[in-house]
């Protein structure tokens, strides 16, 4: 990969799509849109990007069953998800289906190009809420195994993947609380690289941790 | 004035009770002097006492006692009367009356026919067992029946609001979900002094000569039933589609008058606001804050004295709204407030509210998380931040009272500022065992 990332954009919003484009300008090269599922699905086959801008919420079923189509046909490909209104079971959704990162609309124009370039890079890019969600689906995971074994079986269950360590949980908190990167390198007298390669070892996690707690977490938050 | 009379107004009242103003003799009246018209500010019912009372300048409550009186006298004639009176006679305010609406109402009409026959199919087979006054008293409420239905379906909504009032304590034996121990008790005794009358009345016929009438009857029913019952059938199913329609309507009007007071007014005030960035930036959070409630929480904002999230919700909507500087909120995990962490949340406040005042960054974090043992806050800010060894007014009030409420109830607070870097003040809280066993419901 050489120069200015190559990007796709998709949401259902026209009026997003060239705000975007617009304000992005040549920080990367925005290389097709598309408004749903389906369109969206041809045109990453078709264009292969090096990073896509998702919508969470399509019409079509969602950010993340393009996630899911695209995983199998060209693996390089990586996903960087967008909403405006994040309701936590959706964004952990799209995630789990294997997005990079996620950050709100809300976000300015520099820190979007910077997390394009991130997701392009291959390292994970958590904004303060999605920290605060993951925090949450962890800690709710955990407390729900001391409880003795709810539920019955467990599959696999595997302590490495469905537990976070308690440095990862320290730069998820550092993140949530809005520190940088280099914040939290400073903070915690680390190097940035560790900084990066705590929060992709906390995305591996979410995404192939198979504890049924996980994914049920969202649904029980919300009925709670 | 009252005794002049006046065209105009007299064309208006072309309502079939219009001309009744001079009175049923010609007698010159003390009353209001204008026509007949229901009073819905006052009302028990239709407002027919009320307005009869304004028309002809009773007392309301003489008019009422006479009404209810009247009613009771054995042919009960009054009852459908009164009820023609509310159907035909309009209401203060409005031009035509409820019946006049209703003539075009068709399926009303066959609404009102057919209840009306299966209520005097009900009145023959009980007409059977007694000839008493009851009978008497009953069968002039076939037209009341009709005249309900149809000012159920053509009234506005007050006067169906009225008549669901009227209604309920009949609703409430009739719908299983409202079934209370009360209502039960309720029916049983009715069923009890139902039964025992039937028994009474079954007797005072002697055995043998009931069996003769009571075959003839069951014959007819079934007559009837074989003839009216697809009728009767599509009517119910009429009844309870109109109302799944009506809920539909509501929940939508409902919607609607939210997204207008909220998402169309703030959009209103952000195109008149333009030129003030901050401004626009401050009223798209609130309504961002606003809609999310609404679409994920389903509806109002907890109550702040309940839960730990729903206090940190209302310090970043206060301070965002009353600073004007956005305050990022996340939190992790939830629990119950006692008074320890209520005691938390004010100082989380104040570390928060000066932060808005002072610090002159752009943006606030809060950061509230509930540990298995702790429940701890974290307000940051990238603002100006200050050199801990030479407070400026304004700090010291910070330090001091963060630090006292919090050593008060056994936590801990800690303020951390470099100049030019910011301000985080980190506040921990520990949880009493009380609260933590309660909180494996709510985490």
């Amino acid at each position: 990969m050489s120069g200015v990332p190559r990007v796709v954009l998709v949401d259902d919003h026209g009026l997003f799509r060239s705000g975007v484009r617009a304000e992005l300008g040549r920080q990367v090269d925005v290389v097709g849109e598309a408004d749903d599922v389906q369109p969206a699905i041809e045109l990453i086959t078709s264009v292969q990007p090096d990073v896509v801008l998702l919508d969470v919420h399509l019409p079509g079923g969602g950010g993340q069953a393009v996630v899911q189509a695209i995983k199998t046909v060209c693996p390089s490909v990586r996903f960087l998800a967008l909403s405006a209104s994040d309701a936590p079971e959706d964004v952990i959704a799209v995630i789990r289906a294997g997005a990079r990162g996620y950050v709100t609309k809300t976000i300015s124009t520099g820190e979007l190009a910077d997390a394009i370039r991130r997701v392009a890079a291959g390292d994970a890019v958590f904004s303060h809420r999605l920290a605060g969600f993951v925090l949450d689906a962890f800690a709710a995971a955990a407390s729900s195994d001391s409880g003795g074994l709810a539920g019955g079986v467990k599959p696999s269950f595997d302590p490495e993947l469905d537990q976070l360590t308690s440095r990862e949980r320290e730069v998820l908190r550092l993140i949530a609380q809005g520190y940088t990167y280099k914040e939290i390198a400073r903070e915690l007298y680390i190097s940035v690289k560790t900084v990066e390669s705590h929060v992709s070892s906390v995305l591996r996690k979410l995404q192939l941790s198979s504890r049924h707690q996980l994914t049920r977490w969202a649904t029980e938050r919300r009925l709670a | 004035m009252g005794n002049v009379e006046d065209p105009e107004r007299w064309h208006r009242g072309h309502e079939p009770f219009g001309h009744w103003r001079r009175g049923p003799f010609g007698l010159r009246h003390r009353g209001s002097g204008g026509p007949l018209r229901r009073d819905p500010a006052d009302r028990l019912a239709g407002g027919v006492a009320s307005g009869v009372a304004v028309w002809r300048g009773f007392n309301v409550t003489t008019v009422r006692i006479v009404f209810v009186l009247a009613a009771l006298i054995p042919s009960g004639f009054l009852v459908p009367l009164y009820v023609a009176g509310w159907l035909l006679i309009p209401a203060a305010g409005e031009d035509t009356s409820i019946g006049s609406r209703a003539r075009t109402d068709s399926r009303g009409i066959a609404l009102a026919a057919g209840l009306a026959t299966l209520y005097a199919f009900l009145l023959f087979v009980a007409g059977v067992f007694n000839d008493g006054w009851i009978d008497g008293y009953a069968w002039p409420q076939v037209v009341t029946v009709a005249g309900l239905v149809l000012i159920w379906r053509n009234g506005s909504s007050e006067e169906r609001a009225t008549l669901r009032r009227l209604g309920e304590p009949l609703g409430s034996v009739a719908s299983p979900t409202a079934r209370t121990r009360w209502t039960a008790i309720r029916l049983t005794v009715a069923a009890a002094l139902i039964l025992g009358g039937a028994g009474w009345l079954a007797k005072a016929h002697e055995s043998l000569s009931l069996l003769r009438p009571l075959g003839a009857v069951l014959l007819v029913l079934a007559g009837i039933v074989l003839v009216l019952g697809p009728w009767w059938l599509r009517i119910a199913r009429d009844l309870s589609l109109e109302r799944r329609a009506r809920i539909r309507a509501e929940e939508r009007e409902e919607m609607a008058a939210r997204v207008h007071d909220s998402v169309l007014q703030t959009l209103a005030l952000i195109q008149r606001q333009a030129d003030d960035p901050q401004k626009v930036v401050w009223l798209a959070r609130v309504q961002e804050r606003e809609l999310r409630s609404l679409l994920f929480e389903g509806g109002a904002p907890a109550d702040p004295g309940l839960t730990l999230t729903a206090g940190v919700r209302q310090i970043q909507e206060d301070v965002e709204s009353r600073y004007g500087v956005p305050v990022e909120a996340v939190n992790v995990g939830d629990c119950a407030l006692d008074e320890n962490l209520t005691a938390l949340l004010a100082a989380a406040r104040e570390a928060t509210v000066n932060a808005a005042k002072w610090s002159g960054a752009g943006v606030i974090s809060l950061f509230a998380e509930v540990e298995p043992d702790s429940v701890s806050v974290v307000v940051r800010d990238r603002g100006k931040g200050f050199d801990s060894s030479a407070v400026p007014e304004g700090h010291k009030g910070l330090a001091e009272s963060v630090h006292g409420r919090m050593a008060r109830h056994g936590g801990t607070a800690s303020v951390v500022s470099d100049l030019g870097e910011g301000t985080k003040v980190s506040l921990k809280m520990p949880r009493s065992a009380v609260d933590r066993s309660r909180s494996g419901s709510l985490s």
